[in-house]
């Protein structure tokens, strides 16, 4: 592995019966980078991203993440990859504090280093009056946020985004790409998928998924240029029309 | 360790934050054992009875103060005619009328018997039966008081001896019942309702997707219930023993560790619920219909087991609460030791283990 790919995926597939969820797909992830995983409602993406964070198993292929061997070692993966997923589960009896205790106490961070990282979140992310109430009463916008930042908790390599943005408004949606770029620069790899076509826009390479293949990699600006387009959503369009 | 502390935490932030289930959780029990304790009894107390005495001699006189006496019957009216009694229990004052013959002393003197005829309301037929019984043991209570005098030739007298509940105290009876129930609900329903809610949530992907191993999540989810459990077990048994004298014969020892092996037969039941049902109403309708109605109906807590038809019988085998229940009448009535329950106790061990057994294949399958 070279020492800034963090993700490689060879021949992955998965069926389910007769049924193949991802059929034979491979692509490359670097470090650092934004990595858009596009594909309509029951392309497979979901079931791809659940193979690369080891909660299912890959029916035949081979994929490493952050190093490590989805079929050897998935327990290495899970401590150094960051899940959010489209809920933004978080404990809606608990309050933001309660939350972030929690959290980080299943990745095993210390107290202290959770008292660190809790003051520095209500710090970055303007928490301070909503520390104490309980996550239930919050906005999806700060929901959204805060889930994001206890994903990344415990300095993942990678954090794994699934539909990040659904249900929330496109200032929040703004306000949130903002801060997956500021991750990005800190040397933390994004894996997002998402049905936004203006949200590919912003990632540095884009994949699509059809039908359970990978239909186009690149990054968006050759992606249009090469479906000879002006949009992310026309390129989506053809590739989903055949 | 420190994790699971920490993911102990979380649990009881869950069920203390949540009245409902506080409710179930403490609420019920106390109120369960009470309605039934206070309220549902097929014990005879206090019964409304009315007389219709054709005679009015020495020896009516005494029998109708000796049944006036005894705690069982209040007499509340005299009737002076048969057309009466229709309307007696028409109004519902009276649940059953004596009538005395005409010259009752005199028949009884004369020709040794004398008639009591004894007219029981049997809208309620256990109610009817067994007042007819008791006033029949008042009447042969009274016989033979007068026969200490006279010498009667061949006589069979019957002496009952009711064993470990002499006072045929229904409450002996639904207090394991009650118990039963209440673990299994909490154990079983609650448990399966917390762990659906968190994979209705999202939540569960999340914690599958952290370093915590799958079983470790459901130790964590299981274990805050297991207290809970013992702290409602406690709260029966001394329920049972304060407020209505209900007997611990047998070890104290032994009654906890049996009812800690069925809190975890009934959480293993609950666990095995939540891997197959996907949002919190599927498990709560499973557990409902899967495991109350058989614990209520078919464990012989209410229903005796052995006057239920074959087919039924042979169901009852499956349910844990008949064993528990056999367990905890042996503990605290009949006061056995391990070696008369071992074969129950063996039962509920395989049970556990086959529901266990079977939510980590259903789970693998799950996961695939």
């Amino acid at each position: 592995m070279k020492e800034d790919t963090v993700i490689i995926v060879e021949n992955l597939t998965k069926n389910f019966g007769d049924f193949t969820a991802v059929n034979n797909i491979s692509f490359e992830v670097k470090k650092g980078e934004i990595f858009g995983f596009l594909g309509a409602n029951g392309a497979g993406k979901t079931t791809a991203m659940k193979m690369l964070i080891g909660i299912s198993n890959p029916t035949s292929g081979n994929a490493q993440v952050a190093g490590f061997d989805v079929y050897k070692n998935p327990n290495d993966i899970k401590k150094n990859i960051g899940y959010m997923s489209q809920k933004f589960a978080l404990y809606d009896d608990l309050t933001v504090k309660e939350n972030i205790t929690f959290f980080g106490g299943i990745y095993g961070l210390s107290r202290k280093k959770i008292e660190e990282k809790r003051c520095q979140l209500v710090e970055e992310l303007g928490l301070q009056e909503i520390v104490n109430e309980l996550v239930g009463s919050l906005p999806l916008g700060w929901k959204q946020k805060i889930s994001f930042s206890v994903a990344l908790l415990h300095n993942p390599k990678i954090v794994f985004l699934d539909e990040p943005t659904g249900g929330v408004d496109p200032i929040t949606r703004r306000q949130f790409w903002e801060m997956i770029y500021k991750t990005a620069h800190e040397g933390t790899t994004i894996f997002v998928t998402t049905h936004y076509m203006d949200e590919a826009e912003y990632c540095d390479r884009v994949s699509i998924m059809v039908n359970g293949k990978i239909e186009a990699l690149n990054t968006p600006k050759k992606l249009k240029e090469q479906f000879k387009t002006s949009t992310m959503n026309d390129v989506f369009l053809k590739l989903a029309r055949g | 360790m420190k994790r699971f502390i920490g993911f102990i935490k979380k649990e009881f932030y869950h069920i203390f934050r949540d009245r409902r289930s506080l409710f179930i959780l403490f609420g019920m029990p106390i109120a369960q054992i009470m309605l039934f304790g206070f309220a549902i009894t097929n014990e005879i107390n206090n019964v409304n009875i009315a007389i219709l005495d054709h005679s009015k001699d020495e020896t009516t006189k005494e029998i109708i103060h000796k049944i006036a006496s005894s705690k069982y019957f209040t007499i509340t009216a005299s009737i002076l005619n048969e057309t009466e009694i229709e309307t007696a229990f028409k109004k519902g004052h009276v649940k059953a009328v004596l009538i005395f013959e005409k010259d009752f002393s005199k028949n009884l003197g004369k020709e040794n018997n004398a008639t009591v005829q004894v007219i029981a309301d049997a809208t309620d037929p256990n109610t009817a039966n067994t007042i007819s019984n008791y006033v029949s043991a008042i009447l042969q209570n009274y016989q033979q008081q007068i026969n200490v005098a006279v010498k009667t030739s061949y006589q069979i007298i019957p002496k009952t001896r009711m064993v470990f509940n002499p006072e045929l105290k229904s409450v002996f009876m639904f207090v394991p019942g009650v118990m039963t129930i209440i673990l299994m609900l909490v154990s079983a329903m609650m448990t399966s309702i917390s762990i659906t809610r968190e994979k209705e949530l999202g939540t569960m992907e999340i914690l599958l997707v952290s370093p915590l191993k799958p079983f470790q999540v459901i130790i964590g989810k299981v274990v805050p219930y297991i207290f809970l459990s013992i702290i409602n077990a406690i709260v029966i048994v001394l329920l049972g023993i304060f407020v209505f004298n209900m007997p611990v014969q047998g070890s104290y020892f032994l009654l906890a560790a049996e009812s800690v092996l069925f809190i975890i037969t009934s959480l293993s039941l609950g666990i095995l619920i939540s891997t197959i049902s996907a949002s919190q109403q599927t498990a709560m309708m499973i557990s409902l219909m899967a495991l109350m109605l058989p614990t209520i109906l078919l464990s012989g807590f209410i229903f005796p087991v052995s006057s239920m038809p074959l087919p039924l019988q042979i169901i009852s085998n499956i349910v844990p609460a008949k064993w528990f229940i056999i367990i905890l009448k042996g503990i605290m009535l009949k006061g056995v030791g391990i070696q008369f329950i071992w074969k129950s106790t063996l039962i509920l061990v395989g049970m556990t283990l086959f529901f266990i057994g079977l939510s980590v294949k259903k789970y693998k399958i799950r996961l695939e």
